[in-house]
């Protein structure tokens, strides 16, 4: 469940600024910067080995920068020991204390901070009642399930209320029936509770789903920062478009390039896109065009542009939807994706057949890196 | 992948000729402590006497006592050694002398005890001489017995800590707890049966110890293991074969009751894990 | 002032105690003994090897010892004879060992834990009785010594010379290095029942799976995963060996003279420190190369925990 509301708040309640981290010879985190909104829902999206964890890691505290500031509510927090910052983690692994009951648990972050027992008593009642887990506290953690652990881990990380919450991979030890319910149960509770919260993941659907705005990371660097949204649609390089999704990308120069529109010759096609770009004619250029946006016809449409002829070499059936690749006169794949919005068609198509693939004129994205 | 049927055969018969000869001695010394004989390796009849005779037997008591005594100081020194060096070596990647550190908490597991003996009472008795203390008796026996102790238990407590989720840890400092209170509420409870197994197994090397506690002794403090060695070297003696029954069943009744206990608590994790599963 | 605080009480503090501790009373110690071993013994006290004397300072190291030492061919024939009980130990130790560890591993995931608890009882019972039992079995009228002869047994062990009566099992190459081989083989057997328990077994079914019989899969597969565990085990065993003191002592005869009874004759019979000091110094120069791969063994056995 996409959050559908811009927070409120401070729109640079976190900021990290040109922060840098150095192991040994290797720059896992370099020069990256980003303002933080109070209540957003952030997430660090990667594939393994590109420096989100580490930042995350630099954020709690575990990891102190090489360079560059983290200012949280307009304090500098860079050099604090994690026991000493305002936020708290919910870990991959869950990392409850085996040997703790789920109650003892959830206020052990309560405890350091000397509060009243009556206090702690309270705190405590309310969280186990946030997760739904009230009849749980005296059990402890090895007799729990894995959806409950991480419910406990949940409730454990917002005890204390902190001003952020971190949140390392959290759906990735569950299996994808569960990850669907606990992804929107996560969300609700996170915006119940209101906190600003930075997640980490290498899964692109919890981003995009999860997120208000995404960080696309590799290597160390930020490439694209914006809402789900926004960087599906309009992604900022090949990377981008390649790594969000399933995208088709063609290499060709700019033609005509005129304030309303411009036209691009591809190799097996001419693109007309609705729109002009900044950009010299003859220039080389890359079309990103989102297999979905792509439609399949046996007979030819009208006009000259945003459309192909191809074969179709490979189907594969996902139920609810069908990818085609089709190949074309060059010898290169086009992938097409199409809804199964009818039961049951005699005129199907299927290996074998050839077809017209055409698009809309708003389909397109036009690369120039 | 199952194992041939002479393969099965094979094994357990290597198995049980194993355990004969392993036990062999054990039983050996049991049978023998009832023996109504002087010469304990033919049976004559059966006896109490010897029990008796223990009873009286101040040499060995006096050193059994000692040893006792020593074994205890022993385990607790080297339990809290033990943990310090097993922290240093799991926990701490880079200082200045590690790969030294490391050699000197390995090498009493091997190096000969003659060796270790000999060198600490050297130092002992330079010392005595510079400083005019310390005479050579207990204390001079603990520190041989805790050297070789902190080595057995760094290397069980280094494993266990090994082990450990480092999340947890890490959790734990994020909640707030400053890294003192990290290891007293999370990382000591965790360790708590290294510990525990730490502290009896170096109870059993000190008890049992030989060549360091004769190198270390002074006059007044024999040791137990003392007491039986020089009886032992100078023929058969009955008395021994008593106290060694007398040990045997304390040590077996131990291991035994440790073994189920650990047993049990594994069985009732496994069912709590497989009720949990379930939903 | 803040920064020494923090070191003292907290890593500072945590690894100085022991290394400290270890320092003073391990590594202190050997260079004592190595000095010792250069001084000239004088009734019960020794000659400063460093003096200072009218304006002199004079470095007075003896040798005297260490050219004994490598003189004398009982000393060199001790050292090479305890190097080879040693050896032979640990390769009989390995040899009785790996069959059993390996048993034990491939044993039902329930019977596993006694199977481990069974061989752990006589490891926590007193070694030293045990040592004595053999005596009892192995003197004349004793349960092994009845049961070896009666086998007839015993002329193998004449022909192979680890006997020299027939008939007197006691004090014999063989009363010895059946002790040793008996006291150690727990140090064989655990940390080659730790390693092969951790075996992945699938590898096994993916050797018979490509045309493996069981033998070739155990030679090709199994032997050399568990090489650390063997190196492990015989370092276990055969360091320790060459400075035994106790089983030669109680089991041994005079023509198994092993160097860590030479040892503490020179110390406690001929009171000879000094003497006593060069035979250590020599023992452990013998066993740097075995100690030198133990410890890079738990050193690589620590990385690969990670």
């Amino acid at each position: 469940m996409t959050p559908t509301t811009r927070p409120a708040g401070d729109p640079a309640f976190l900021q990290i600024q040109n922060v840098v981290k150095d192991f040994g010879g290797v720059r896992a985190v370099d020069d990256v910067s980003v303002n933080i909104g109070k209540g957003e829902i952030f997430a660090l999206l990667g594939s393994s080995g590109c420096g989100k964890s580490t930042l995350l890691r630099m954020l709690a505290g575990f990891e102190t920068p090489s360079a560059g500031r983290i200012v949280l509510g307009g304090r500098d927090l860079s050099t604090l020991p994690p026991y000493e910052r305002p936020m708290n983690m919910m870990f991959q692994s869950y990392a409850l204390f085996p040997h703790l009951s789920v109650w003892e648990n959830i206020a052990f972050g309560l405890k350091r901070e000397g509060l009243p027992k009556a206090q702690i008593a309270d705190r405590v009642d309310a969280m186990l009642k946030l997760v739904q887990l009230e009849k749980f506290g005296q059990r402890k953690p090895h007799q729990l399930s894995g959806g409950q652990q991480q419910r406990v881990a949940l409730a454990r990380s917002l005890a204390k209320q902190p001003q952020l919450l971190l949140l390392d991979e959290p759906l990735g030890a569950l299996d994808k029936k569960l990850r669907e319910q606990t992804q929107i149960e996560l969300v609700n509770i996170i915006e119940s509770v209101g906190v600003t919260c930075v997640m980490v993941t290498h899964d692109q659907e919890e981003a995009m789903t999860m997120a208000s705005r995404i960080a696309i990371m590799s290597e160390g660097c930020f490439l694209q920062v914006g809402a789900p949204g926004d960087i599906y649609e309009t992604p900022a390089t090949r990377f981008v478009a390649d790594f969000i999704g399933n995208v088709n990308l063609m290499d060709g120069s700019l033609d005509v390039d005129a304030p309303d529109h411009c036209i691009i010759g591809c190799a097996d096609c001419q693109h007309f896109v609705g729109h002009g770009i900044t950009g010299s004619e003859g220039m080389a250029v890359t079309v990103a065009l989102r297999p979905e946006k792509i439609a399949l016809t046996r007979e030819q449409p009208e006009g000259t542009h945003n459309q192909v002829r191809g074969t179709i070499e490979e189907m594969s059936y996902f139920g609810s939807f069908t990818v085609y690749r089709l190949k074309l006169a060059s010898g290169a794949m086009l992938k097409v994706s199409q809804s199964n919005t009818q039961r049951h068609r005699d005129d199907a198509l299927t290996w074998g057949d050839s077809a017209w693939a055409h698009w809309a004129d708003t389909a397109q994205v036009v690369l120039t890196q | 992948m199952k194992a041939s049927k002479t393969g099965i055969w094979f094994g357990r018969g290597w198995l049980s000729l194993g355990f004969a000869f392993l036990y062999l001695p054990i039983v050996a010394l049991v049978v023998f402590s009832f023996n109504d004989s002087a010469i304990p390796n033919q049976w004559r009849g059966f006896t109490l006497k010897w029990y008796a005779q223990l009873a009286r037997d101040e040499e060995m008591l006096g050193g059994l006592w000692l040893s006792l005594q020593i074994a205890l100081f022993t385990a607790c020194g080297a339990v809290v050694l033990g943990t310090l060096a097993a922290f240093a070596l799991v926990k701490y990647k880079r200082f200045t002398g590690r790969t030294l550190f490391s050699g000197m908490v390995n090498a009493p597991l091997v190096m000969p005890e003659v060796v270790v003996g000999l060198s600490l009472l050297l130092m002992l008795v330079s010392v005595q001489r510079a400083l005019g203390f310390p005479e050579r008796g207990m204390l001079t026996i603990w520190i041989g017995h805790l050297l070789l102790g902190t080595a057995y238990a760094a290397v069980v407590i280094q494993s266990r800590l090994q082990d450990l989720n480092p999340q947890l840890e890490e959790a734990a400092m994020d909640l707030g707890a400053r890294p003192h209170q990290v290891f007293w509420l999370v990382t000591l409870p965790m360790i708590a049966q290294s510990l525990i197994a730490a502290w009896l197994l170096t109870f059993t090397v000190s008890l049992d110890d030989v060549v360091l506690s004769a190198f270390l002794s002074g006059p007044g403090s024999t040791t137990l293991p003392l007491v039986i060695f020089s009886r032992a070297r100078l023929g058969l003696n009955p008395s021994v074969n008593a106290v060694a029954t007398l040990i045997i069943v304390v040590v077996a009744i131990g291991v035994v009751l440790a073994s189920w206990l650990i047993a049990r608590n594994e069985r009732q994790r496994s069912a709590e894990l497989a009720a949990a599963g379930r939903h | 002032m803040q920064l020494l605080r923090r070191w003292f009480f907290g890593r500072g503090a945590v690894i100085a105690v022991p290394f400290v501790f270890l320092l003073v009373f391990f590594l202190f110690p050997f260079l004592i003994v190595g000095k010792i071993s250069v001084s000239e013994m004088e009734v019960v006290s020794f000659k400063d090897v460093v003096t200072f004397s009218d304006g002199v300072l004079q470095l007075t190291l003896k040798f005297g010892n260490y050219v004994f030492i490598t003189e004398d061919p009982l000393y060199f024939q001790t050292y090479l004879a305890s190097l080879r009980y040693a050896a032979a130990t640990m390769v009989l130790c390995l040899f009785i060992g790996y069959p059993f560890a390996y048993f034990m591993a491939r044993a039902k995931p329930s019977h596993q834990p006694v199977l481990l608890m069974l061989v752990m009882l006589p490891f926590w019972t007193s070694f030293l009785l045990r040592v004595y039992a053999w005596r009892g079995l192995l003197t004349d009228g004793g349960w092994a010594a009845d049961a070896i002869i009666g086998l007839g047994l015993d002329h193998v062990l004449l022909a192979a010379g680890l006997i020299t009566t027939e008939g007197k099992l006691m004090h014999t190459p063989f009363s010895l290095v059946l002790g040793m081989v008996y006291t150690y083989l727990p140090f064989m057997i655990l940390p080659l029942y730790g390693n092969l328990a951790k075996m992945d077994l699938r590898l096994l079914e993916a050797a018979a799976d490509l045309g493996a019989t069981p033998w070739t899969a155990f030679w090709t597969i199994t032997v050399p995963l568990s090489k650390a565990g063997i190196i492990a085990g015989s370092m276990l065993v055969f360091i320790p060996c060459v400075g035994e003191f106790v089983i030669p002592e109680l089991l041994g005869g005079p023509e198994t003279l092993m160097i860590g009874r030479v040892l503490w004759d020179e110390f406690f019979s001929n009171n000879d420190w000094p003497m006593a000091s060069s035979v250590a110094v020599v023992m452990v120069l013998l066993i740097i190369v075995p100690l030198a791969i133990f410890n890079k063994y738990q050193a690589e056995a620590q990385e690969s925990r990670r």
